[in-house]
């Protein structure tokens, strides 16, 4: 079944999902069929990074460095794990 | 007035484009009008194109493009195209019937997010049956190549007494053709499906067999398929949200421009429901008599008007209270709160002595039932 999420896994986002910035609602969403989950801000900046190239070690440097900040780590697992529960991510075996 | 009892407010975020009444189709439980065949003068590739555009402005995200059967529509490419380019989530709402690979690779490069088709039954004499056309293999054709394009899957089976004891098979049928997402629609009784209540209303009984059914492949099929079950609303003590809210989220365009609070507005009495030909979607949907008509609680009878529920469901859905009691102000007589509620309970008892006449007939939607039954009777 699933691959287990590990620190050199790398992960991408859905082919079965989209994620855009409305302009409208000044927030970017998660769309998939007949439904629509509204991001905030650090979630986005998250799965904007999960593009089939990056590992989660990868992800939690580059956003430490972007925030200029260190310690997100767990943060980010939580937030990763969660986006993999509801398929908006998957792990690149 | 109090916080809770405030009426949401909202711009439409879903724009259903019921692009066409045609459909090869004849499923007698159809959600289209009775008098559909009367109403031919669909909007143009160029009407729509500004349709989309308005309502894209306005904020809305996802569009639906239903019908009918929205395959028969020779621009659909083009309007798939349009939508894709304003960033909407594309849902094309089909029965299956028709959709080649040539089409489906076609809808993908024009921008196309996702299908949705329709099985009437797990095998094949019934499906035929409830479709009127022979169309169980083309359909189940169709569910395959969708996957092997990489769209996702929504397989929707509408659930009624001629199909409700094979929900087993229901599920497996989709677990075998890999759906992403299965709708398990019980019939919702407007339109055709009114119109055959009584050969379709499943009894209590087999509801709740069902049901259990379908909640144990839920937590069976949990992160493989999510399973929508969109439940009866006859065996329900409250009645549904209808639309989210009156005015608040949802906004459907007739294949002849006629816009619509809900798919089923139409046969509302006096609502006058404004056309995308004469009028703009904001002014449709900000100033127009239609979509301010049961925003807010002002329009409410007892019980709903002094009921601490009214912001929960709004009373309910008003075509429901109008085919019911034939006021279309009434609480929805779904509600145990309703003086009306024997309204429900004979229905569903007309259905259980119908029940016991197999050979209860089904009227299908089809052009020549649409112009005998619309017809003024004199
Ligand atoms: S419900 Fe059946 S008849 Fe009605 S539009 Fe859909 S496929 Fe056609
Ligand atoms: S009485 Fe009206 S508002 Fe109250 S629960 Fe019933 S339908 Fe809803």
């Amino acid at each position: 079944m699933a691959t287990p999420l590990d620190n050199s896994s790398r992960l991408v986002f859905s082919p079965l999902h989209r994620l855009q910035w409305e302009e409208s609602q000044r927030k970017y969403v998660i769309l998939y069929p007949e439904g629509m989950v509204e991001l905030n801000l650090p979630a986005a900046e998250i799965l904007k990074l999960c593009d089939g190239t990056r590992t989660l070690d990868v992800i939690v440097v580059e956003l430490e460095q972007t925030f200029e900040t260190s310690g997100l780590r767990d943060d980010i697992l939580e937030m990763i794990e969660s986006a993999l529960e509801n398929g908006w991510i998957r792990i690149l075996s | 007035m109090a916080g809770s009892e405030s009426y949401p407010s909202g711009t439409p975020r879903w724009l259903l484009a019921e692009l066409t009444y045609s459909c090869p189709l004849q499923c007698p439980y159809c959600s289209n009008p009775i008098d559909y065949a009367d109403h031919t003068h669909e909007l143009s590739t160029d009407e729509w194109r500004r349709v989309f555009t308005e309502a894209r402005a306005m904020g809305a995200v996802q569009l639906g493009l239903s019908g009918g059967e929205p395959l028969i529509r020779k621009d659909l490419p083009a309007l798939v195209e349009h939508a894709r380019e304003l960033g909407y989530y594309t849902n094309l709402i089909s029965s299956g019937y028709g959709l080649t690979e040539e089409k489906i690779v076609e809808l993908k490069m024009a921008g196309l997010d996702h299908i949705q088709i329709s099985i009437q039954a797990p095998e094949k004499t019934l499906n035929n049956y409830l479709a009127g056309t022979d169309s169980y293999e083309q359909k189940k054709t169709a569910a395959q190549l969708i996957k092997q394009h990489g769209y996702p899957m929504v397989l929707c089976v509408v659930i009624h007494r001629h199909n409700i004891h094979l929900m087993h098979e229901i599920l497996e049928m989709a677990v075998e053709l890999g759906a992403d997402y299965l709708e398990l629609a019980n019939t919702q009784y407007y339109g055709w499906a009114h119109l055959n209540r009584d050969a379709l209303l499943p009894t209590r009984e087999q509801f709740e067999t069902a049901e259990a059914i379908a909640q144990e492949y839920k937590e069976k099929l949990r992160g493989r398929m999510k399973i929508y079950y969109v439940v009866p609303d006859y065996y329900e003590d409250r009645p549904k949200a209808c639309m989210n809210g009156w005015g608040t989220t949802f906004l459907t365009i007739a294949p002849d421009g006629m816009a619509l609070p809900c798919h089923e507005a139409r046969i509302l009495p006096g609502l006058n429901c404004p056309n995308v030909r004469q009028m703009s979607l904001r002014d449709i949907w900000e100033t127009s008599e239609a979509f301010n008509r049961f925003r807010n609680f002002d329009w409410m009878e007892e019980p709903c008007r002094t009921c601490p529920e009214k912001s929960k469901d709004f009373g309910g859905c008003r075509c429901q209270a109008y085919l019911l009691t034939g006021d279309m102000n009434a609480t929805d007589p779904v509600c145990s709160l309703s003086p009306q509620r024997d309204k429900v309970e004979q229905a569903i008892n007309e259905a259980l002595t119908a029940s016991l006449d197999p050979a209860e007939p089904l009227i299908f939607r089809n052009s020549r039932n649409s112009k005998t039954l619309s017809k003024p009777t004199d």
